[in-house]
């Protein structure tokens, strides 16, 4: 709780102690996890949700090709984008578990917050 | 006293609108039902001339005035009971933004979900699948990968750096009065313009479905908007959502069981149901493709399940995507709804649990639509609303009455009521989130340069909570006779080009500075409205006339044969391009300037680009340093615990 008080204190007049965190290998290492994480995955399901009309419009022939009886590659593919996002949440949420809140836990221990 | 004061008026004015309502709304009621036992003689004789058909499909959506209306109470009821329940805990303006911070993940969840599907979702994209197939599920799609972009991006860093409004987390750094100024206009920008089209909207369906007059239903539900956000603030909107979110939910569900049951619960079967309906196949052949004779061999029911009928421009659709994948994560009423929770793990629960909501929402939608088209068929859908708005609906009418003619009024009945509390949580929302901008960012933080008592906080907050609503019911009654439809597409766009960058750049960009969130918030905003008000959005009547023109030649060069029907047809556009031929779009245009009718593609790269050449052009040397602090906070979320005692 002292480390807290001390940076909100601090808060206005000097920001060194929030460099000093910034700079601790532990944030260092938080952050670079989360970015290669949260931005990679955003990038892979923005992709893969713009296939989905690009593909439609390009070839919409390979859409229609029948999979199970009347049902068409096209509604599966739109179907899976569903699946997609769900497995992506899902994923994220356990590593975030195992990753991101385990490495801030440790961070906020270090600097005496818990 | 004041408190008092205030809900004394209130209920005033709810009771003065519930009296406007009722006696035109059992007069509407009676004549609908008038009409509907002529249209039901006429029908039932008809048959004998119509072998063809096969039972006949209900003319007009025929809500049981009793039952509807007992729905309609019981909703009002238990919401009533939730906002005096909210009321008596809302006392700080932490509680009347926030919620104190003290609802759930699971809790926020059901209440993003609720907040987010709005009447367009429940009743408009279960149109589009049942008019134009497989398109209608494409477009739903990105409605739900939207949230990929919450949940990675914007949730977690927004719980931890903000506090009520989105202007808070803009100010962390930034100097607060220019910033807040701009994030409260374009905050109110977005939401007047979503807010304008669920008014509007809310008029035309209670219209629609019940009978109840445009302005009546407009001041009916606006009353009770504004009653909820003033007594209850964040905690009876929030609850309001959750209940509104199970309600659709299971009347969703409920009714896909009953599509469902008529294939033997087996999709293989259903979808060659889909494929293998005649009046599907005479609805693509002719009405969508427009081929007066077959094409031999070539299957137009399996053609519905294929996409192209409905989203032919590819251009237009990959800009509605970015739109909506960024634009979600800048809608500031969404944003809000981070405030309410107290952690960054509750706030990234509350979006998983959101997007299987909505995930599951839209994939039932899927059944839903393609059910309605082969159990009331496309034509009958189209005959009662050209969008296919009731095709829900006309589906519960049906199936329900197969089972017994009280089920469906009961199902019908139970599903206006769903429609109902779906308007009431979404436009409760917006509300809710645009007021806060204004009394919070401006009144106390501009005007008051932060210090105001926590009661005169909290009555700021319920007098522009009043004011807004008031403004929203005007403005919706004005708006009777336009075409709202561009308005959700300018909500979205402002949102992805003038919101979403300078959030982002804030959390993440060392170099973003008050001139960047200025310069993006204001270029971003200001070219997505003027690149909607140049799009084909907008009516232009030189096109209508050409329109117009062309029916009125080919009517006439076949002169000789033309019926009574096709006559009227001919005259009707021989009106029609002359009113129009002369005429010009709102902005003075004869045709559209920008050929998509969302202009995310290109506003959405301006809103970053001015964002960060605002920076560059204007570094701030006290900004960049004050970096470090914002991005350990949003990272760990020190201090956290200490923004919300505020």
């Amino acid at each position: 709780m002292e480390a807290a008080r001390k940076i909100e204190t601090d808060r206005t007049s000097d920001s060194r102690t929030w460099a000093d965190v910034a700079a601790n290998p532990k944030f260092v290492e938080l952050h670079r996890r989360k970015a290669y994480f949260l931005f990679g995955w955003w990038a892979f399901s923005t992709v893969y949700y713009f296939l989905l009309p690009i593909l439609a419009g390009a070839l919409p022939g390979v859409f229609g090709i029948k999979v199970f009886g009347c049902i068409n590659l096209g509604y599966l593919f739109a179907l899976s984008q569903f699946f997609v996002s769900w497995a992506l949440a899902v994923y994220y949420a356990i590593w975030a578990n195992r990753v991101s809140d385990r490495l801030t836990q440790e961070l906020l221990r270090e600097l005496g917050y818990r | 006293m004041k408190k008092l004061c205030v809900l004394i008026g209130l209920v005033l004015v709810f009771s003065l609108a519930l009296n406007a309502v009722a006696p035109t709304f059992a007069r509407a009621a009676d004549e609908t039902q008038k009409t509907d036992t002529v249209t039901s003689a006429k029908t039932s004789g008809a048959p004998a001339s119509q072998p063809a058909a096969k039972a006949p499909a209900p003319k007009q959506v025929k809500a049981d005035r009793t039952i509807t209306v007992s729905m309609f109470l019981v909703i009002i009821g238990i919401t009533l009971v939730v906002v005096m329940w909210a009321a008596r805990r809302t006392k700080t303006v932490a509680d009347f933004y926030a919620a104190r911070s003290s609802i759930t993940g699971t809790q926020n969840g059901w209440a993003i979900a609720g907040d987010y599907m709005s009447a367009a979702s429940f009743l408009g994209i279960a149109g589009l699948i049942s008019l134009y197939g497989y398109d209608g599920f494409m477009y739903s799609v990105g409605w739900l990968v939207a949230y990929v972009t919450v949940l990675l991006i914007v949730a977690e860093p927004c719980r931890n750096a903000g506090k009520y409004t989105m202007g808070d987390i803009l100010s962390f750094r930034a100097s607060p009065r220019p910033v807040r100024a701009a994030a409260a206009v374009s905050t109110v920008a977005v939401s007047t313009f979503y807010l304008t089209a669920q008014m509007v909207g809310a008029g035309k369906l209670m219209e629609l479905l019940i009978g109840i007059p445009f302005k009546a239903a407009i001041v009916g539900v606006g009353a009770l908007m504004i009653f909820y956000v003033v007594l209850g603030g964040m905690i009876a909107t929030t609850w309001v959502q959750i209940i509104k979110a199970g309600l659709l939910m299971s009347g969703a569900l409920l009714l896909c069981i009953l599509v469902a049951s008529k294939s033997g619960f087996n999709p293989i079967r259903f979808f060659s149901d889909v494929a293998h309906n005649p009046q599907i196949k005479d609805w693509v052949q002719l009405s969508l493709l427009k081929d007066a004779i077959a094409k031999p061999g070539f299957d137009y029911g399996q053609r519905f399940l294929e996409p192209g009928l409905l989203l032919k421009n590819v251009w237009d659709q990959i800009s509605l995507g970015m739109a909506l994948v960024l634009g979600t994560a800048g809608m500031p009423h969404i944003l809000m709804r981070f405030f309410t929770v107290p952690t960054a793990q509750e706030a990234r629960k509350s979006v998983i649990i959101a997007m299987f909501i909505i995930g599951a929402f839209y994939i039932l939608t899927t059944l839903l639509g393609f059910g309605s088209a082969i159990h009331v068929s496309p034509q009958a859908i189209s005959a009662v609303d050209k969008g296919g708005n009731m095709a829900n609906l006309l589906l519960a009418q049906t199936l329900g009455n197969e089972i017994a003619p009280f089920v469906g009024d009961l199902f019908l009945a139970f599903l206006c009521a769903v429609a109902f509390a779906t308007i009431l949580a979404v436009v409760s929302g917006l509300v809710l989130a645009s007021s806060a901008a204004i009394s919070h960012d401006i009144y106390v933080n501009i005007i008051k340069k932060g210090v105001a008592r926590q009661d005169e906080q909290v009555r700021a907050a319920r007098i522009t909570s009043f004011v807004v609503g008031a403004m929203a019911v005007l403005i919706g009654i004005l708006a009777e006779r336009q075409n709202v439809a561009h308005l959700v597409a300018l909500a979205f766009a402002v949102a992805s080009a003038g919101n979403l960058p300078v959030v982002v750049l804030s959390l993440f960009w060392r170099k973003m500075n008050t001139a960047g969130i200025v310069s993006g918030l204001v270029i971003g905003t200001v070219f997505s409205i003027g690149l909607v008000l140049v799009s084909p959005n907008m009516v232009y009547p030189k096109l209508v006339a050409a329109d117009a023109k062309k029916i009125v030649d080919t009517l006439e060069k076949k002169q000789a044969g033309l019926t009574a029907k096709e006559q009227v047809t001919l005259a009707k556009a021989k009106e029609t391009y002359e009113a129009n031929k002369n005429g010009t779009s709102l902005v003075g245009l004869s045709a559209p300037l920008f050929p998509l009718k969302n202009p995310g593609i290109l506003c959405i790269p301006l809103g970053f680009l001015a964002a960060i050449l605002g920076s560059l052009l204007f570094r701030s040397r006290k900004e960049e340093d004050a970096f470090d602090e914002v991005y350990v906070r949003q990272n760990t979320g020190i201090g956290v615990a200490d923004a919300i005692q505020h």
